[in-house]
């Protein structure tokens, strides 16, 4: 087990290290620079900024510079916001959308699979029909169309609960950003619950649960629900890494202060570091979620080795 | 049986309908996307002068803003999963029928490309290189095949070892012609199944950029950009919001219920 994880960890450094040089080159090779939209600036002052941030090096050099730099953990500089390290910003955003993504997640999971089980329990009744079609709704609609729309009927005709301003911890700021975030994935998730109960309701040692007379909810809860779980732990896996880039779009409708909004406006702003430390991240948390989904795929079924 | 046929009936329409009044009406009507009427400002739906779902708060036509949108979001349904389905086949039918190295080669790169970060790499694409419309298309579809690649391969595998195969390499077919010849044209009902699958996800992908403001350039409006637009107005005019965000859901909707019905209709497997 701890093999594996350590030989998983060491296989995901060149494709890290793929991620950085792709994303550098395309950084570098687009037109313009980050200091060459101040027309106004001084030549010397340019020359002396770009002499601080090292961008007067030849290209190889940023690039091993950078990558030094990485080895020890430091992102650079932001050439956005001055003296301030990209470190700083992610240390400052990334637990914003760690909050709301995995309460999404969870809110998704204690919702979609109870849906899914009993859609599947009772299939071609209205109780499968019913939310299985409010389900191809809920996954056609994306999350920046149910966001505002949430804000519309609760913040602004009800006002029950806040639109923006965010407090750091305040559960009831939190309560309109999740629900957004996790309405598509319960529909997700229940859709697949439902798919890979109705496989696992078909298997002999469901029958012969069947036939040793068990109730409903102990066929349900002891025997078809750890096996049903499978598919749905390797669609969390790329989801939950997702999850953090898809809530740009809860950041910028109601204000929350997470590292999207820096991604988006870093890149309009040609802020080089810090859209290659963001791209890093995003990029680590995708192995480190497929990871974790692979070890508790093994956990829930034991056939599975891990090698 | 029957019933479900006949949702995707339904759902086949709707697109066609769509598609065909974003591509007529905007043609017919008096009214364009871009210029601004600044008497008509923020109108809400009316009959007076044709503005049938009223004006935007620079008072353009929503109605033909809406079918523009319309027109980026089928253009890209097309465009994009056009790339990732040609892209995805090649890759995936290359590999399962060149098997060995060369398949674990390429299955290789797969896998390491499902840990590469694809919104921000489109983001920063599209931004970079001036927002061109094509730009993202492509973007967007270059970065949707791999779970197309995936399937393919797999089926491919399956495929490889059936009777005609062997018969079409005695009679001395090989490499790109067996490929192409082949083994494709047998991949035709998965391959269609997922295709139908992918566009709603380029469709919102598409529009998830452009609601963050890095997509569609304006004056042109995509449902993206005109649900974002409506977002920031929706105090006051709600149906700004509500008209573009229930047709791009319309949209999506009629494209997975056609997806669904099809993988009933093409995919013996998942038949209860």
């Amino acid at each position: 087990m701890l093999r594996y994880i350590l030989r998983r960890v060491l296989e995901s450094i060149p494709t890290l290290l793929l991620i950085v040089t792709i994303a550098f080159a395309l950084l570098h090779a687009a037109p313009g620079g980050p200091f060459a939209a101040d027309k106004a600036m001084l030549p010397e002052i340019r020359h002396s900024i770009e002499a601080r941030y090292h961008l007067d090096e030849p290209l190889w050099r940023q690039y091993l510079r950078y990558l030094g730099d990485l080895a020890h953990g430091d992102l650079g500089p932001s050439f956005q916001y001055r003296n301030t390290s990209v470190n700083q910003l992610i240390a400052a955003g990334l637990p914003v959308d760690l909050t709301v993504g995995l309460s999404a997640i969870v809110l998704a999971l204690l919702a979609g699979i109870p849906i899914g089980l009993n859609a599947a329990w009772r299939r071609h009744t209205l109780w499968d029909r019913l939310p299985m079609g409010l389900a191809v709704a809920g996954i056609s609609l994306p999350v920046f169309v149910v966001a505002p729309l949430l804000v519309l009927v609760f913040a602004v005709k009800l006002h029950w609960l806040p639109a923006g301003d965010w407090v750091h911890g305040s559960p009831s700021h939190l309560l309109l950003p999740v629900a957004a975030l996790a309405l598509p994935y319960v529909a997700y998730v229940a859709r697949i619950v439902r798919g890979s109960a109705l496989e696992v309701l078909n298997t002999s040692f469901i029958r012969t649960a069947h036939a040793k007379g068990l109730p409903a909810h102990r066929i349900l809860l002891h025997h078809t629900l750890r096996p049903t779980l499978a598919p749905v732990v390797s669609f969390l896996g790329p989801t939950t890494a997702g999850i953090v880039t898809i809530s740009i779009v809860v950041e910028t409708v109601f204000g929350l202060p997470g590292i999207g909004r820096f991604f988006v406006t870093g890149a309009l702003n040609r802020d080089y570091t810090l859209v290659l430390g963001i791209t890093i991240l995003y990029g680590t948390l995708i192995i480190l979620f497929n990871l974790l989904a692979d070890l508790c795929y093994a956990w829930l079924d034991p056939r599975v080795r891990l090698e | 049986m029957s019933n479900r046929h006949r949702g995707s009936w339904i759902a086949g329409g709707v697109l066609l309908l769509v598609a065909l009044s974003s591509l007529i009406v905007p043609a017919l009507s008096p009214y364009d996307y871009y210029t601004p009427q600044l008497d008509l400002i923020s109108k809400p739906p009316m009959l007076q002068g044709g503005h049938l779902l009223g004006t935007d708060p620079l008072g353009r036509d929503l109605l033909i803003r809406v079918l523009w949108g319309c027109r980026i979001s089928l253009l890209i349904a097309l465009v994009a999963s056009g790339i990732s389905v040609g892209l995805g086949v090649l890759w995936g039918a290359t590999a399962g029928y060149a098997g060995g190295t060369i398949d674990a080669l390429m299955m290789r790169t797969v896998d390491v490309l499902y840990s590469v970060p694809f919104v921000p790499f489109v983001i920063v694409l599209t931004v970079l290189f001036g927002h061109e419309l094509w730009l993202m298309f492509v973007a967007i579809g270059a970065v949707s095949w791999l779970d197309i690649a995936r399937i393919v391969r797999g089926e491919t595998l399956s495929l490889k070892r059936r009777e005609f195969i062997e018969a079409a390499r005695v009679s001395g077919v090989r490499g790109a012609r067996m490929i192409g010849r082949h083994i494709v044209p047998n991949l035709l009902g998965v391959v269609i199944i997922y295709a139908t699958l992918t566009v709603p996800t380029v469709i919102l992908f598409e529009a998830f950029m452009s609601f963050l403001g890095v997509g569609v350039r304006v004056p042109l409006a995509s449902l993206g950009s005109l649900i974002a637009d409506g977002a920031s107005d929706m105090q006051a005019h709600p149906h700004l919001l509500l008209v573009p965000a229930a047709v791009l859901a319309a949209i999506v909707y009629c494209f997975n219920f056609l997806g669904d019905g099809l993988r009933d209709l093409l995919d013996p497997r998942q038949q209860s």
